[in-house]
């Protein structure tokens, strides 16, 4: 934020001083008894560990290798996600989507910024944007191209609007070349951007 | 409400979508502090998800695209609080509080805080049997309402096919305006060709589903 006059009335259409209004808030918040300062600083620890696009890898990487996982996971990925002790718990109404030869999916909030962070954590920024938002519905190559995705002409790109509290994470097509390897190494491809799909899983050989 | 900027799906003009390699969960503390401020009041249940959704929804238009994300989610918290009666403006000029609050239905401590985050239970009981089947043709609605809708501009009025039945659930449009108010609906998953929602221009390899509560739709 910029170095700014003070002085003026907090007018709310004023977005240059927003730390200090930030700060004011959780001040009056505080002093209410409303908040705790101490489970805020919990909170935030709880969002920037706890939860992450890990936690959706480990999901698809049993998916790869357990079709029996697979198969749960595409019936009822809330279910199937908390039947693994070692992923954090899924609230509901979380669905899995998986891409094949024919069919690429790619999730979308054009309304807000719903996403599935109990499996992904918190959306990046672009996923929150305007220009993700707006085209992702309507030119979804265009957007693949911004991520330097290109697909097969024939493909067809199945978008989900994320306009409810279901919530949605891609299972990507296990690339070639992966035959033998652990589920642990898997996971390691599984990218926070496969699982929305503006990604795919990618061998460096 | 319904026909506001937030609502940009098939827009044009925003330009290139541009990915942040190794992007920080948060960008600057105070959007850490914004974050979990906004989860602590939830807990309080004064407004629903959707109440919460609205009150950014409203901001003007150009504050709304001006805003970055955390600073949208400031200002609609910032104006709930006064809303609903927990903060006066007095206290939001002070920066401080100037009378003590009033008493919450829940607040959030550090034990609860220190469990990993889960979300909230949507799905309710059913007062009638759903009306649509997967495999029925549907329209959706026409609708222009001024208060919160999560039925998208570009899919009104537009032929689609249910495809699966999600259960029944919280309906926004209700909850919105009264976190009481929950009026649970079926949701389902419908399913639109690309022609249907941009015309005859548009990719035919793209389809496009939206998470569709029973009245917005229709049968076809």
């Amino acid at each position: 934020m910029t170095d700014h006059d003070h002085s003026h009335d907090h007018d709310h259409s004023e977005l240059s001083d927003i730390q200090l209004r930030v700060r004011a808030l959780e001040t009056i918040l505080t002093e209410k008894g409303y908040v705790d300062p101490a489970a805020l600083d919990a909170i935030v620890e709880s969002y920037e560990t706890k939860i992450g696009p890990k936690n959706g890898a480990r999901l698809v990487a049993r998916a790869w290798i357990d079709p029996d996982f697979k198969a749960a996971l595409l019936q009822d990925a809330t279910h199937a996600a908390n039947s693994l002790g070692h992923v954090s718990p899924v609230g509901s109404h979380l669905i899995a989507v998986e891409n094949t030869p024919n069919t690429h999916n790619l999730v979308v909030c054009t309304l807000c910024s719903c996403y599935p962070w109990e499996v992904l954590g918190l959306p990046p920024v672009w996923y929150k944007s305007a220009p993700y938002r707006s085209r992702a519905v309507i030119d979804p190559r265009g957007v693949l191209g911004d991520f330097g995705v290109s697909l097969p002409d024939d493909t067809e790109i199945r978008i989900w609007d994320s306009t409810a509290e279901t919530r949605f994470i891609v299972v990507p097509m296990r690339p070639e070349g992966t035959e033998n390897w652990s589920e642990e190494r898997l996971a390691e491809i599984v990218t926070r951007d496969c699982m929305i799909g503006t990604g795919v899983p990618e061998v460096k050989s | 409400m319904s026909n506001t900027i937030h609502d940009m799906g098939g827009m044009h003009g925003f330009g290139k979508v541009e990915p942040e390699p190794n992007e920080p969960v948060f960008h600057a503390p105070w959007e850490s502090r914004v974050h979990a401020l906004q989860r602590a009041m939830g807990a309080a249940e004064l407004w629903s998800i959707d109440g919460g959704r609205a009150s950014l929804e409203t901001l003007p238009p150009h504050i709304y695209l001006e805003a970055s994300y955390y600073q949208r989610w400031f200002l609609g918290l910032e104006k709930r609080v006064v809303t609903y009666g927990l903060v006066g403006a007095d206290e939001l000029a002070a920066g401080h509080s100037l009378r003590p609050g009033i008493k919450l239905k829940r607040t959030v401590t550090t034990a609860d805080a220190r469990k990993p985050p889960v979300r909230g239970h949507f799905e309710r009981p059913a007062a009638a049997p759903a009306k649509f089947q997967p495999g029925d043709r549907v329209r959706t609605v026409e609708m222009n309402p001024a208060t919160h809708t999560r039925l998208p501009r570009y899919a009104r009025d537009k032929e689609g096919v249910v495809e699966a039945i999600r259960g029944c659930h919280v309906y926004p449009d209700s909850a919105a305006l009264d976190v009481h108010d929950e009026n649970p609906q079926w949701l389902y998953t419908v399913v639109f060709t690309g022609k249907e929602l941009w015309g005859d221009a548009a990719d035919p390899t793209i389809k496009v589903s939206i998470e569709a509560f029973e009245p917005y739709l229709l049968p076809a």
